[in-house]
């Protein structure tokens, strides 16, 4: 009984929720970079004055990629080593998994471009923040995608 | 030379070589977060010689006048409430601050030189950091960082939502509503007009020419070069005057070189500052905090891969 739940996802419930709180602040202070709070009274609200202090946002943007990344090998490892024989990627993990590639390829060089003495071309850095914001977009809507239709990334061979 | 190398390898070798350099000199990100001094120009100001004839700011005006917003009135209605509506375009001759219509103005501070009580004037304008944030932060790349260490605000991009003066440690960048791309999209709900600093005459710098203050300045106060070259000028200069630097650390290193004959503690006290007049105080680097955090993004798909292995073993034992 309990065992067929446990395998409808090859995550276990801790790592999910760490990937969701990931996400979530990750996302936050993604749009943080954006001078949007504010405006918009969000920050206004207790607890959420951080929301416009733009070296906390980038801050936490950070930290919340680098417990990313961390999570993000420690999948993938975990299942090219373990999961594969049983489970396989299904078609929206594939999709996601490619979104979140093109995410972090782009944050990657948004952190190169920050330390000094990076100097990208200007239409590159445009490139890289669009091309960041929209692919977060397309993820989000993926996501709540397969969140309402129950999709997982894995499904048993 | 190790740096050097490292720094090279990071920009020309791109991800790959910078992983290597970068993973193995943790924690030294700093090595790698360095500006290229010898590419970045800076200026040297010499307080002591300026006279507060305002022939620069004259200038400025003069030749960037062209660049100077032309905002379209009545502005279009910007909610929530709250948005500020900035306008200087009635106000362009105000000269005794920094605006969207004056880059560069000149501050008064009165101290005492040997028992005397004395005048000083120093020009202010952005001090063009060798890692500007104003332009790292920039969330639409409207903020530019030129090769040569010049940093500018490009007025058809920005959208005037002001984070560049927000993390700008002396709030240089200065708001005109009413114009830029943001009338093109969503004028009511997103943007408030462009944003507009020094932008160190970047086209007469391209031609080999001296920026317009630099040029029309009687007593030569500014010198431009190198940013290595003006460091040593600037500590030659304050050892022959016996006096004090700042710009040199300031938000991490900037490209303007301040030299003052008496310590920039007592000229920030007496110099009026507020609104449009930026301060003299000591400035922590402003990205070193992240930007450190740039090296445990590299350790950490090791830790996570680590993780992984590790309980593959166990599970095979
Ligand atoms: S002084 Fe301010 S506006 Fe000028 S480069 Fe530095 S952060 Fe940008
Ligand atoms: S460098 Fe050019 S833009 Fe900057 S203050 Fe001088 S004259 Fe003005
Ligand atoms: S033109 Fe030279 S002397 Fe006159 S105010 Fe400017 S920097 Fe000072």
């Amino acid at each position: 009984m309990n065992h067929g739940q446990r395998n409808t996802r090859a995550i276990s419930l801790p790592g999910r929720w760490f990937y969701l709180i990931t996400i979530f602040f990750l996302t936050l202070s993604g749009f943080g970079q954006m001078p949007i709070f504010k405006r918009y009274y969000i920050a206004d609200i207790p607890g959420l004055g951080w929301l416009a202090q733009f070296f906390v946002t980038h801050y936490i943007h950070y930290l919340g990629a680098i417990l990313f990344l961390a999570f993000a090998a420690y999948m993938i490892i975990d299942y090219l080593v373990l999961k594969r024989k049983s489970r396989q990627m299904t078609a929206t993990g594939y999709v996601r998994g490619a979104l979140l590639v093109g995410i972090l390829a782009s944050g990657i060089f948004l952190v190169i471009r920050n330390l000094a003495g990076s100097n990208f071309s200007s239409s590159f850095i445009i490139f890289l923040d669009l091309s960041h914001l929209g692919l977060v977009m397309a993820f989000l809507f993926v996501s709540l995608y397969c969140l309402i239709f129950k999709k997982h990334w894995t499904t048993e061979r | 030379m190790g740096q050097q190398i490292s720094r090279r390898l990071f920009l020309k070798g791109g991800l790959a070589a910078a992983a290597g350099v970068a993973a193995s000199s943790i924690p030294g990100t700093e090595a790698l977060a360095r500006p290229d001094e010898s590419k970045q120009l800076a200026t040297l100001i010499d307080i002591s010689k300026c006279t507060g004839c305002e022939a620069c700011v004259d200038a400025c005006s003069e030749v960037n006048s062209a660049k100077y917003p032309d905002p379209q009135k009545p502005f279009p209605k910007m909610y929530p409430n709250r948005v500020p509506v900035e306008d200087w375009s009635d106000k362009q001759d105000v000269n005794d601050r920094l605006t969207p219509y004056n880059w560069l103005y000149i501050q008064h501070a009165e101290v005492e030189i040997n028992g005397e009580e004395t005048e000083l004037t120093i020009p202010r304008r952005c001090m063009h950091c060798a890692n500007p944030p104003c332009v790292k932060l920039c969330p639409w790349g409207a903020a530019k960082q030129l090769e040569n260490g010049i940093s500018r605000i490009d007025s058809d991009l920005c959208l005037g939502g002001s984070k560049c003066k927000k993390v700008c440690p002396w709030d240089i960048p200065q708001r005109q509503t009413g114009t830029g791309l943001y009338l093109d999209l969503m004028p009511s709900m997103a943007g408030n007009g462009v944003m507009y600093k020094c932008d160190r005459c970047y086209e007469k710098v391209a031609e080999g020419e001296l920026p317009a203050c630099i040029e029309a300045c009687p007593e030569d106060v500014q010198t431009i070069g190198p940013r290595d070259e003006i460091i040593k000028k600037a500590h030659a200069l304050a050892k022959e005057i016996n006096g004090y630097i700042y710009g040199e650390n300031e938000n991490g290193g900037t490209n303007t070189i301040y030299v003052s004959p008496v310590p920039f503690e007592e000229l920030n006290k007496t110099i009026e500052k507020g609104k449009g007049k930026p301060h003299l105080e000591p400035v922590k680097d402003t990205m070193a905090q992240a930007n450190n955090l740039a090296a445990a993004m590299i350790v950490a798909p090791i830790a996570g891969i680590a993780a992984a292995v590790g309980k593959y073993y166990k599970r095979t034992r």
